[in-house]
């Protein structure tokens, strides 16, 4: 069977989650080849991280030239990678560096590629869920190796007994992936909320907060859940662009999504409409956001949150 | 210095977007200046702006480039209304249904013959929203790559770039020499509207329109026969069904819990 390659991310000590994601499609097709690009000396403990996922092998490539030229470097060992693995099909998680990656990778092998995928199968036809979760796109690569991003929490990553054995690979960087230099790094700090995409529960808050949060991030800390911002609010400079959820934001399709203050204009609905359970909390009747909603209520949020919170607390205890 | 702005014309990004045969239907929806592409044009715009003041003649100029249809004119009219100073449009019937590798292609064959030194993009389009044709520009073209920026600083006497890349993992100051591709988030700034002044003044402004042969391009590496990748079908999703509205007469928030303790959420 040939190999599947995939990118394992990682923030230099720990691997992301989607790596096992990304093993278990890989499986479909092939055997699951993680490549590990990390610092001088890291590749042994990220490598081992990889036991118990679909990860049949790993190749690691350690070099200190990664965190000094990023994505460049990164893609040029990888298609060097490609290039002698000749995989049958390389496969990213999709982030903004995930898919910066993918296409210059693309651009490189000379292959097709296909983003943002929430569903690969054996032979690497892809499902794509766009617009916003209005339509659902079955497409293929037809070009060269497929380069495939597939979304955060698409699938389960299989739980397996693969103790995998790390290999590490000495790979030239070309100078020509040397021409931007990375010369601070500030990672994003982590709150105690989950991350926005892949979050099983998003609280939003829109125009209707009036720029007040408390009562959106008190709601998301009693439930666990990740705290968006339609673009009224992160263009009001009410909470952080990050936040976005939207056409021009991040999409997410959490198993409940409460939305608060927000009207629900396409912009918007275009980000959370494949939410499994949609609940609304506006002043507006009219409001677009309850055409979507599975129970809405028309009211005051800075009244509505603070009660339904008290009554959730009341149920639990 | 010359600065060219990669800029799209895209549905509406308030408007509802629909398939027909698996390709967008851009004709049943309003088409405007990609959002994001404006905030490319006005950080290209506060940079050369300063450098040109007093100057009778410009000396650092900025212009639009666009792939699309011959509407696509209109896009790149906004920008020139905005400040730019000229536009090149790359239009041609073969260029239907192109993939990201091709436009990719096309884009960088015009700005490598335009003897530019930077590139601005928005991070993506809000139509296709691959997010990848910044970094294949630069792959393309041999470019440093400082895609992301929350904020751009350009050193034009000394050909240097630094840009804050923001992302969800953090925060990276990355640094280049010209020439480099650059795009940008929305936070970076707030696009101006035209004012009346500079939409007569666009009126007058010059937009080359180019055919695939003017560039070089066969009609066999674009297009939709020419894509690496090929949908083969799109539905549509089942509309939501109805739920249930209630009106909050003091015991909204208990009836919102009780819901979410049924639905098992809570």
């Amino acid at each position: 069977m040939s190999d599947v390659i995939l990118l394992a991310d990682h923030d230099g000590g720990k691997v992301a989650k989607t790596v096992a994601e990304l093993a278990t499609f890989a499986k479909r097709g092939g055997t699951p080849v993680a490549v590990i690009l990390c610092a001088n000396g890291a590749a042994d403990a990220l490598g081992a991280q990889l036991a118990g996922t679909d990860v049949e092998k790993v190749v690691a490539v350690e070099s200190d030239d990664f965190a000094q030229f990023g994505i460049p470097a990164m893609v040029d060992v990888l298609a060097q990678l490609v290039d002698s693995h000749k995989p049958a099909a390389v496969l990213v998680a999709s982030s903004a560096r995930g898919k910066e990656i993918a296409g210059r990778l693309a651009v490189r092998a000379g292959s097709g590629i296909i983003t943002d995928a929430v569903d690969v199968a054996a032979d690497f036809a892809t499902t794509q869920s766009v617009f916003g979760g209005s339509f659902t796109v079955s497409s293929k690569v037809t070009h060269g190796i497929p380069v495939i991003t597939i979304r955060p929490s698409a699938i389960e990553g299989a739980s397996t007994s693969n103790t995998p054995v790390v290999e590490k690979v000495n790979v030239t960087i070309s100078d020509k992936a040397k021409l931007v230099k990375i010369t601070n790094v500030q990672p994003a700090v982590k709150g105690g909320r989950p991350e926005l995409t892949e979050a099983k529960i998003v609280v939003s808050g829109g125009r209707g907060t009036n720029g007040d949060f408390t009562q959106v991030e008190a709601m998301a800390d009693l439930l666990g859940a990740a705290v968006g911002a339609s673009r009224a609010a992160t263009d009001a400079g009410w909470y952080p662009h990050t936040h976005q959820v939207g056409q021009t934001g991040k999409t997410v399709s959490p198993q409940l999504y409460v939305a608060c203050g927000i009207s629900g204009a396409i912009q918007h609905r275009a980000g959370m409409q494949t939410s499994k359970t949609i609940v609304a909390i506006n002043k507006d009747p009219e409001a677009p956001i309850f055409d979507l909603a599975d129970f809405g209520v028309v009211g005051d949020l800075f009244a509505v949150l603070p009660q339904a919170r008290e009554a959730i607390q009341a149920k639990r205890s | 210095m010359k600065i060219a702005v990669c800029v799209k014309q895209v549905p509406d990004s308030w408007a509802e977007k629909k398939m027909v045969g698996g390709v967008l239907d851009r004709a049943g929806v309003d088409a405007v200046l990609n959002d994001l592409d404006e905030y490319a044009i006005e950080e290209a715009l506060r940079i050369v702006e300063p450098l040109n003041e007093g100057k009778e003649t410009p000396e650092h100029t900025i212009t639009l480039i666009s792939m699309g249809p011959d509407r696509a004119s209109e896009a790149i009219r906004k920008g020139l209304s905005m400040g730019a100073d000229s536009g090149i449009l790359i239009a041609d019937a073969a260029l239907a249904g192109s993939d990201a590798i091709a436009t990719s292609k096309v884009l960088s064959d015009v700005v490598a013959a335009g003897g530019f030194d930077l590139v601005f993009c928005g991070t993506e389009s809000t139509d296709a929203r691959m997010s990848v044709v910044p970094a294949m520009l630069a792959e393309r073209l041999g470019w440093a790559q400082l895609t992301f920026a929350g904020s751009v600083k350009v050193d034009a006497a000394n050909s240097a770039v630094e840009i804050a890349r923001m992302t969800e993992s953090g925060v990276e100051t990355m640094s280049a020499s010209f020439p480099c591709v650059v795009s940008v988030i929305e936070k970076i700034n707030e696009p101006r509207y035209p004012s009346f002044k500079g939409i007569m003044a666009a009126k007058k402004k010059v937009i080359e329109t180019k055919s695939l042969a003017d560039v070089g391009i066969s009609n066999s590496e674009v297009g939709a026969t020419g894509a690496w990748s090929a949908v083969a079908d799109a539905q549509a999703r089942p509309p939501r069904d109805k739920g249930i509205k209630i009106e909050d007469s003091g015991d909204g928030g208990s009836k919102l819990a009780e819901y979410l303790a049924e639905k098992r959420l809570v």
